[in-house]
């Protein structure tokens, strides 16, 4: 390949942030100063080239210390990658957070998604803004869900620097938004990660037991609490044994696919191509759902014990955590764990005096809510844009890197704990004879005590209600998030299970409950989800790039009208949602119309 | 017609199209076999010298035991597939992936689009008089080609050609994302200040006329493009040793565009500056 790079040079700033990542450049081929070496030999080619996964990380490294990126800084990271230029600026435009423009040093995203608009993100939007004018050094951004809804309504500053800095404001109110933008150093600390589970500390938790118990920040403390009794389980097993385990378990992925774990796992551990690689879905941004970053949060050693054991089972040497961009804190808890498990010799080229070699290595999303697509999220590890691929070849054939891959998601990694301290049989014994084990809802909206319960599968829906203490004048429920769909407040006997929410012709998703009274006019909640959805296509297919558009476009017309002045706009909607389920690449578009299509069959909006 | 150089023989497999066996070598796609019938499936994305990026969906059809409709350009046969090419489902999705495209971009200058859409009754124009258009003005900063992405169906077929399936040369590739996506160099800059040589392999491969030559491009903003009165004359080009193909189109007896065969099994179509756009000294006639 013939690179050319233009003659924007970059700042020292931006060079020293590159360079804190890759190590400073040696040799004019990459970006240094010239030297008599250089006329000799060449540096980059396929060594720099094999390490185009590092563009991801190099993005962040200028976006987190300068707030935006500039020619000179992309041209200066793709010399020391030898990235063409136009590939690394289609990749850096991909991503929402950021920018290719010069823009205030400090971003404060305001959520504008679902249970925030429910619990006033309109007001407080206008309020910041009016606050926050030019000149204050703020940028004010209308943000999809941020994954707080718990505290509805919520914003998130992220302060350019080195180090960058971040304030989370949730509740949020003017003032408190106000304060976290422009004093992030200054805001209160936010809650523990505890203070999301009303259930912490009760006795029968299995996935939350340890939630508000152990200190997040320390091994001993997370040994002490029944850690690592699973690894050692595992390790007493051997690889096959443990995937027997979770086979015998019944234990289906909690991603929202409801894929059986052991079959995936098995899949992948008798792939002969090496070498197998192990993904973690950390990047939760189903609107609605926050149980992965609680978990994170609050328990971030189960996660890495978790990983270590299904890099065990299916012979996979490295683990990769994707995590949310948008998730600081847990970012923060994560590495802490995966530097004390290391120096512990928990991780590294010999866990526990076993002999077997693992390592985690963490990466963070942009602002891309494609990349929890696993085939997206390979793209993105590779420094590719997050667009999905098509399958087959399935990834655990082909995967990250073109290897075979096993990906799960932290709720149904950190199940797999459980199943080996219990054993597969008392696990399966739990839930259902289909959908075993117990799961996490995210509960949020119009109820008394939002966040994440824990429930074993085939409680109804009016049992979590309940629990979260749901607030008289019920209008709808929508499950699984915004690519679940709308159930009536009749239907709370609903029991959620896998196959008792497809009978009903609905889908439990990643596990969302939000619920809304009747002061939350429908149409308006319809098109929040339109816009969703229409900002998060990667516009790789048509009928997701366009559906979407077109989606939006027609609800936005049948915002105020109802009854036969709507029965064209439904119909239209119905043709273009039936193609977006058929003939979308991926299950973003796929899903696109199913909240839509429940809230006009299910709910009557528009009659 | 590509020319597949002869590898080891493969082996035949049997499947079901629309009812009746087919036998197609390993490794063929559903498209392959629908052609070999001589069915006729509409693809706007899929080209005979790239890999299917399968993006566009217009070519879907339905496989027994799939949850979605599949994209025939690339997905391959597989033994006991049963394939339905002509369903209501299939059609379906067709007309609405016409009708979008139709509604948000011009598809004037694509071959057989008005076709399909009168086939598969496709109405554009029923997303009303607002529907979000790409609107785009053409990008004229050079005197070789025009980039007029108001036609662009993004089908990935130029950056690919661009990158590494051709010219390695990765001058455009895709920015932006959903509806806002679109291909562009490096900073949105022109052509000029890019990392791109010329060669309009990426105008070769361009399935709707965004890319075109600017001979092309202004000829049709004056009016005088008549496809019909052009003459193709298939030759070598005589720059160099290499020997590539070239195809003449003359209009009026003056060379207006210079394409390449795509089935030369040496350069599939592809092409460099000079044999592309280096044609005027054999018109000089000063
Ligand atoms: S369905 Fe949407 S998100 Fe998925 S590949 Fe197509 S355009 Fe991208
Ligand atoms: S003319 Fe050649 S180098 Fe330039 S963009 Fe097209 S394919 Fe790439
Ligand atoms: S410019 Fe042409 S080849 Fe490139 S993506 Fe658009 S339609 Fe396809
Ligand atoms: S944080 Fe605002 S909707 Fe989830
Ligand atoms: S031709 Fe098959 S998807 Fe475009």
């Amino acid at each position: 390949m013939d690179l050319r790079f233009g003659d924007s040079k970059p700042t020292d700033e931006e060079r020293a942030a590159v360079d804190a990542l890759l190590g400073p450049a040696e040799s004019a081929w990459e970006g240094a100063d010239r030297t008599d070496a250089d006329l000799r030999w060449a540096r980059g080619g396929r060594a720099a080239r094999d390490r185009r996964d590092l563009l991801l990380p190099g993005l962040h490294a200028i976006n987190d210390r300068i707030g935006w990126i500039s020619e000179g800084a992309l041209d200066h990271l793709c010399r020391r990658l030898t990235v063409p230029p136009a590939e690394a600026y289609g990749v850096a435009t991909f991503y929402a957070m950021f920018s290719m423009r010069p823009r205030p040093a400090t971003v404060l995203h305001v959520c504008t998604d679902l249970a925030c608009a429910a619990a006033g993100a309109g007001d407080l939007c206008a309020g910041v803004e009016s606050r926050l004018g030019p000149g204050s050094g703020v940028a004010v951004e209308r943000s999809p869900c941020l994954g707080l809804c718990e505290r509805a309504p919520a914003a998130l500053a992220i302060r350019a620097g080195d180090p960058v800095r971040t304030a989370v404001s949730a509740p949020a109110d003017v003032e408190a938004a106000v304060v976290a933008g422009t004093a992030p150093d200054a805001a209160p600390e936010e809650p523990p990660a505890a203070s999301a589970v009303p259930q912490a500390g009760q006795d029968g938790l299995v996935l939350l037991q340890r939630v508000g118990v152990v200190d997040p920040s320390s091994l001993d403390d997370y040994r002490a609490h029944g850690g690592y009794t699973a690894l050692r389980r595992a390790f007493a097993l051997g690889p096959a044994g443990v995937i027997r385990e979770v086979t015998d378990s019944g234990l289906l992925g909690r991603g929202g696919a409801a894929f059986p774990t052991g079959r995936k796992w098995q899949a992948t551990a008798s792939q002969p191509d090496r070498p197998h690689h192990l993904v973690c879905n950390a990047d939760e941004s189903e609107p609605g759902t926050f149980k992965d970053r609680v978990l994170m949060e609050g328990d971030p050693y189960a996660l890495v014990e978790a990983m270590t054991i299904a890099g065990y089972a299916t012979g996979a040497h490295r683990g990769h955590l994707y995590l949310r961009g948008e998730y600081p804190r847990a970012l923060h808890r994560m590495r802490h764990a995966v530097e004390q498990a290391r120096a512990r010799g928990l991780l590294g080229d010999d866990v526990l005096g076993q002999g077997f070699a693992f390592d985690i290595e963490i990466r963070r999303g942009a602002g891309a809510y494609i990349c929890g697509e696993e085939t997206a999220l390979f793209n993105s590890i590779e420094g590719y844009r997050g667009e999905p691929r098509s399958k087959p070849p399935f990834p655990v054939e082909k995967g990250l890197f073109g290897k075979p891959t096993v990906e799960n998601n932290v709720e149904t990694l950190v199940n797999v704990l459980p199943v080996l301290t219990m054993g597969a049989p008392a696990y399966a014994a739990i839930g259902t004879g289909r959908s075993t084990g117990p799961k996490l809802f995210c509960v949020s909206g119009s109820v008394a005590r939002p966040g994440v319960y824990e429930l074993p599968f085939g409680a109804t829906l009016g049992e979590v209600l309940e629990l979260a203490g749901v607030r008289p004048g019920l209008r709808a429920v929508l499950l699984g998030g915004a690519a679940g769909g709308f159930v009536r407040p009749d239907e709370l006997d609903l029991p959620l299970t896998f196959e008792g929410t497809r009978e009903a012709g609905t889908t439990l998703g990643s596990g969302v409950v939000m619920a809304f009274d009747g002061t939350v006019p429908l149409p308006r909640l319809l098109l929040r989800i339109a816009e969703f959805f229409r900002d998060e296509s990667c516009g790789q297919c048509v009928p997701c790039r366009v559906g979407t558009v077109r989606q939006e476009e027609a609800l936005r017309r049948l915002a105020d009208r109802s009854g036969a002045a709507a029965a064209d706009d439904v119909a239209l909607l119905r043709d273009v949602g039936r193609a977006m389920r058929d003939a979308s690449i991926c299950g973003l578009g796929q899903t696109a119309w199913n909240a839509v299509e429940s809230a006009i069959d299910r709910l009557g909006a528009y009659e | 017609m590509t020319v597949t150089p002869l590898g080891i023989p493969r082996r035949l497999l049997e499947f079901t199209l629309d009812g009746e066996a087919a036998r197609v070598p390993e490794g063929a796609t559903i498209l392959d076999a629908c052609r070999a019938a001589g069915k006729d499936v509409p693809t706007l994305c899929e080209g005979d010298t790239l890999r299917p990026k399968n993006a566009c969906r217009v070519c879907v059809v339905e496989v027994e035991g799939a949850r979605t409709l599949v994209p025939a350009c690339s997905r391959r046969a597989e033994p006991g597939m049963v394939v339905r090419t002509d369903t209501e489902r299939a059609r379906h999705s067709r007309r609405i992936v016409l009708e979008l495209l139709a509604s948000s971009v011009d598809l004037s200058t694509t071959p057989r689009v008005a076709e399909w859409i009168k086939e598969y009754e496709a109405k554009p124009d029923r997303f009303g008089p607002d529907a979000a258009r790409l609107n785009e003005t053409p990008k004229i900063d050079n005197d070789l080609y025009v980039r007029d992405y108001a036609k662009c169906i993004l089908c990935y077929k130029c950056v690919d050609a661009c990158g590494d399936q051709w010219q390695n040369s990765f001058a455009i590739s895709v920015t932006g994302r959903g509806f806002d996506a679109r291909i562009a160099v490096e900073h949105d800059a022109p052509l000029t200040d890019s990392a791109c040589v010329y060669c309009g392999n990426c105008i070769e491969v361009c399935p709707t006329g965004a890319l075109s030559p600017r001979s092309e491009f202004d000829r049709r903003a004056a009016g005088t493009w008549d496809e019909s009165a052009q003459t193709r004359t298939t030759t070598v080009c005589a720059y160099c040793g290499v020997g590539c193909g070239l195809t003449l189109h003359v209009q009026d007896n003056e060379i207006v565009k210079v394409t390449s065969p795509h089935d030369n099994p040496v350069t599939h179509g592809n092409l460099c500056i000079k044999g592309r756009f280096g044609y005027q000294h054999v018109q000089n006639r000063g």
